[in-house]
This record gives structure tokens, sequence and C-alpha cells, in this order.
């Protein structure tokens, strides 16, 4: 784009999708922002007028806010934690060459194909049901009481179901990264006496620092609204109510439109502070 | 320190012999070029010495012990690889820091023999960036930085001037060879440009599929070449090569004659032809004669001074006492 005519050119050509994208952007937005100042509850006499700031305060101030907010940063934490240091390993045995790489490493991907409804009610029924899962029948075999898994361990039952989801993206992402290291600066390394930890440690770790903080991010954004997999589940019981499924509750369960508009504002307002935390730690990596 | 022996040396990959058992003794603080078209081996011979591949059979011998299945750290060698490795996530004083630190040497040890290395090399004021922010040049001594400061038993180059320009390779050249005179350390050198093999080697081992073709000084390889290949690869521009009945009256299947070995005039000489193409270098002219009736294109080397152009006749004289001699099988005859 050298010239001052094919730069105007350019930018009226990008015009209509950067005016389509701001506008699915702020519709929504703003919609948002007028039903979060307003008493609005469609079956019980639907628009009531303005009240200010009072959804936004009885949002925060009922019991369930602050364990929806735990709940959320619990799951994306063990997701984040799990689908990051598997996905490294799992990359790295996927990098050696084996017999039949090709289907394995399609077979590691395929549960990123599953639609999250379905793994989760795969998960559900087939593994962690305490009377004929998978798990239950394991765990009968070594004479043991079956775990309860929805119950019991709610939280890291949906860690796990969505962990499982997400391996594979942050393994391919991560396998990709992996076969773009120069495999000289391995061969350097091990002729400066590295042995093999230190080499995985100083040379590749470092080499997929940035890879892996796509991945964090990449995952953050779709963690932070995850409801699939609690709705098909335990529905929200047990501890496992997120924010964007308290905002579902209040919205459609509660039939209050201003009050979970105010919650999606929180939620807006969260996923800007750990995206902002996040860029802090690991943004320096994309740098350079 | 850094006598390398190799006894035997085999390499197959699978079913495919890439080096046939060699003979070969690298004497201690010898510069040894390993020279030879693509895919000769020569890197693969040098990855043998370095340990970054097995051996299928036979010995190396470092400093009289048998290195054949020792790591490649524990061999006491150090390595300059084409791309020059460097580490880019770490600063360059960490780059030449790594070898000691994996070697677990103390802080204060680190830093002295990293500025030392830094000073030998110029990189003083680079230590604090990172590979990303240096020339090729620079990025260059970094990696020969970090084989310096382990004090090796030897230094391994794999083609280390092959991705700089021109005239810093000129540079470069230099530079390696006056660090030679320096530290007096055993060198192998491997590149597939002769220029580079002659003018820093103490001794040339001329590859060709794996097997040595001859192993000399570069005076040797040039005075006297084994065979056809050696005399066809050593020399720049290439030799000349003439067979049929003016090699016979020789004597010879084949007869070689070096481009700066014929004087080009506009009246007299054994052969004569017509110039297609003259390069003037300043320095030297070369001709590239054709219809001389004994091979499809004959270089001469002339002064710079030397006027032919294209289409001109001219007559050559080769200088008879150094016309080298080939038989059938491209041996040479002395």
């Amino acid at each position: 784009m050298a010239t001052q005519h094919s730069r105007s050119a350019a930018r009226l050509m990008m015009a209509p999708a950067v005016i389509l994208l701001l506008g699915w952007m702020l519709v929504p937005l703003s919609m948002t922002l007028y039903f979060s100042f307003k008493k609005y509850l469609p079956m019980r006499g639907g628009d009531l007028g303005w009240v200010g700031f009072d959804n936004y305060t009885r949002f925060v101030t009922s019991s369930s806010f602050w364990p929806s907010i735990s709940a959320t940063l619990t799951i994306l934490g063990g997701v984040l934690a799990i689908t990051v240091v598997l996905g490294v390993l799992l990359a790295i045995l996927l990098d050696q060459p084996m017999w039949g790489q090709g289907v394995v490493r399609i077979l590691v991907i395929a549960p990123f194909f599953v639609m999250p409804t379905v793994s989760a009610l795969v998960w559900k029924n087939m593994f962690m049901d305490p009377n004929y899962g998978l798990l239950a029948y394991l765990w009968r075999f070594f004479g043991a009481e079956p775990v309860q898994w929805m119950s019991q361990a709610s939280l890291p039952s949906i860690i796990m179901i969505v962990s499982w989801q997400w391996l594979p993206f942050s393994t391919l992402i991560l396998l990709t990264a992996i076969q773009s290291l120069d495999s000289e600066q391995l061969e350097a390394s091990e002729m400066d006496g590295a042995p093999i930890l230190k080499r995985f440690w100083y040379i590749i770790l470092p080499h997929l620092s940035r890879a892996i903080t796509v991945v964090i991010l990449i995952q953050t954004i779709f963690l932070l609204s995850i409801f699939a997999e609690i709705f098909v589940t335990t529905g929200g019981a047990f501890g496992t109510k997120t924010l964007s499924y308290l905002i579902f509750q209040r919205v459609l369960e509660s039939q209050n439109v201003g009050l979970g508009s105010a919650g999606g504002v929180y939620a807006i307002i969260l996923a800007n502070i750990v995206a902002i935390f996040l860029m802090r730690i690991v943004g320096k990596n994309l740098d350079n | 320190m850094g006598r390398i022996v190799l006894d035997k040396v085999t390499k197959r990959f699978g079913d495919v012999e890439v080096i046939p058992p060699l003979d070969l003794t690298i004497e201690e603080g010898e510069f040894t070029v390993f020279v030879g078209p693509s895919g000769c081996g020569k890197s693969t011979l040098l990855r043998l010495i370095a340990g970054l591949e097995d051996v299928t059979d036979g010995l190396i011998q470092i400093d009289g012990t048998d290195a054949t299945s020792l790591a490649p750290a524990k061999r006491r060698l150090a390595m300059v690889f084409q791309s020059y490795a460097l580490y880019p996530h770490m600063s360059v004083r960490k780059n030449i820091a790594f070898p000691l630190k994996m070697a677990g040497l103390g802080r204060a040890e680190i830093k002295r023999r990293v500025d030392n290395a830094a000073s030998v090399l110029n990189l003083t004021d680079y230590l604090d960036r990172r590979p990303g922010q240096l020339s090729g040049g620079q990025r260059q001594r970094v990696a020969i930085g970090r084989a310096i400061v382990r004090e090796p038993a030897a230094f391994l180059f794999d083609e280390p001037l092959s991705n700089l320009d021109a005239a810093l390779r000129v540079g470069m050249r230099l530079e390696i060879s006056e660090l030679h005179e320096r530290l007096r350390t055993t060198m192998i050198y491997v590149t597939h440009d002769q220029v580079e093999a002659m003018t820093m080697a103490d001794k040339i081992v001329v590859l060709q599929a794996g097997v040595i073709e001859q192993v000399g000084s570069p005076l040797e390889l040039y005075k006297a070449p084994k065979n056809k290949f050696v005399a066809g690869f050593i020399g720049s521009p290439k030799m000349n090569f003439v067979e049929g009945p003016e090699a016979a009256k020789y004597g010879a299947h084949t007869i070689g004659i070096r481009p700066e070995h014929i004087e080009v005039s506009a009246d007299s000489g054994a052969w004569s032809g017509v110039v297609s193409v003259s390069e003037h270098l300043g320095s030297d002219t070369f001709f590239h004669v054709h219809d001389t009736g004994l091979a499809d294109s004959i270089t001469v080397r002339a002064d710079g001074d030397v006027g032919f152009r294209h289409g001109d006749k001219v007559f050559l004289q080769p200088r008879e006492e150094l016309i080298h001699r080939f038989d059938a099988q491209g041996q040479r005859i002395e």
C-alpha cells in the first residue's frame, strides 16, 4: 500500500467488514447497557422504568455472586493448567517419529470436533454415572465405592470434561510450535553439555513460550463464557454456577432482564480484568 | 590435546552406505578442511566426529581414548553450526555462558571466561543484546565465542560462512585463520568452497561420495592432484581437460592444464581458437576460447591488460612442464 490512492482505496474496501464487525459488537453492548439500568420483567409487567444502579447493586449483593466468580476462575485456572501442561507433553510425544503418526495425530485432535453439549453428556452418562458409568465399574472392580462425580466432585468433573475438549487445541498449537524449533539449536545445546531435561527447560520451553501465551489467551476468552457443559451436567448446582450461568438464570429462569444485563456488564469487566492481568504476565512474550 | 583418529569409520542410513570404511588422522593443532561437492558426506563425517550421528562401524579416537560411543558433550569438542544455532531467547552473554553453566562452573569463573571471549571476538559492546539484534558476522562471532569458552580439544565448523555475503565471508575467513594461529587448537572445517579450503587449511581432505580422494596440503593438491576429480575441484577457474589425439601425444588418456598455465597471444602457439567470452576482473582476464578442436571450451587466464574480445582469433601455448597427465581411470600418471 504504497501510494495515497491505494491507501484510501484499501480503506474503502475494508469499510464494510469493519462497519459490520463494529455493529455486531456495538448493538448488543449498548442494548445490554440500556437494559441494565431498567427494571424489565418480561412476564411480570414488562418495562417498569429506569432504576439507576439498582440492578448493579442487587447483582453483587446477591449471595450467589462471589461463589460464581470463584467457580468461574477455578474452572478457568484448572483447565488452563491441565491443557498447557499436558499439551506440552503431548506435543513433544507426537513430535517423535513413530509408527502410525498420522492416525494418532488425528485421534488426538478428534475431541475438538465433538460439540460441547454432546461431549459433556457422554462424559456424564458414559463415564461418570455412579450406577452404570465406566468409572463406576472401574471403582467397583477395585472394590471401592463409586464416586458420585457430579455431586461429590462437581468442579473437578467439569474441569476434566472441559480440559478433555480443549487439550487437542493446545496440543495442536504447541505441536506446530515445536516443529518450528531449529534442530541445530537442540544439537548445539547437546554439544554444550545440556542433558535432556535441561534441553527441555532452557531450549524447548522458551521456544514454546509464545505459543503457550497464545493458547492461554484464546482459551481464556472461550472458557470465561463456558455454559453448555454446566447446563447439561449439574445445571448450576453443587457449586458449579459460573458467572455466565448466573446471568442465564437471572434472565431466563427469574425472567429479570435488567438484573441479568447488569451481570453481563460485570462479566465484560471481569473478562477485561483477566485479559489485562494475563497480558501483563505473559504479554511480554508477544513482543519482538 | 586434539589428535583425532578415524579407524575404518563407516556410516549407513538403512541400505545406503553414505561413508564406506574410512581412515583419517587429524594431528594436534592442525587446521583440517573437509571439502567436496554437495552430498559428498563431508557434513555427515563431521557429525560422526561430533557424536551427533552414531557410527555404523569403526572407531573414533580423540586424544588416544576411544570416543566412538561417547555422548557429544563428553568428547570435549565444540561445534559452530551453519545456521549458528544461537539460542534466540538468551542474550549474547547467556549464549556464550551456556556451555559453562551446563558444566556447573562458578559465576565468577563464567563471567571471567565470557568477558575474555567477548574481548577476543570484539563482542564486548553487544553482550546484552539478543541474537536477533545482531548482524550476520556478529552472530557468527557469538557462535565462535560459545565454542571457545569451553576450551575444547578441537573445534568443528560446519560450513560456517555460507550464510554470509561475499565481503563478510572474506573477513570472517581471515578472523578464523587468525583465531587458529592464536589458539593453536585443532580445527576441522567443512566447506564446499575450494577457495576457503585453499586459503585456510593446513591439510585438505577432498571427499567424493564418502570416499577420501586425496589428503594433503593446499599446494600439494594444487601441484600434484592424484586424480581428475581433485584436479578439477581444486583451483579456480577449473582446470581444462583435453582428451583424444592431443592427450595421446603426451602418452595419456586425458591431460589437464590450468588456465593460469596457458599463454595467450595473437600470433603464435601450439593451439588456436576463437574467444567466446572474456571476463575482465581488472587484475586478471579470463578468456573462454572455443573452436580449439580440443574441448568444448578452454579457459585461459591472462593479465588484466590483455584485451582480446569476442570473436578474436587467438593462439594458446600451454606450459609443457605443468601439464598433468591422467590415465583412462582418471588416475594421475607420474
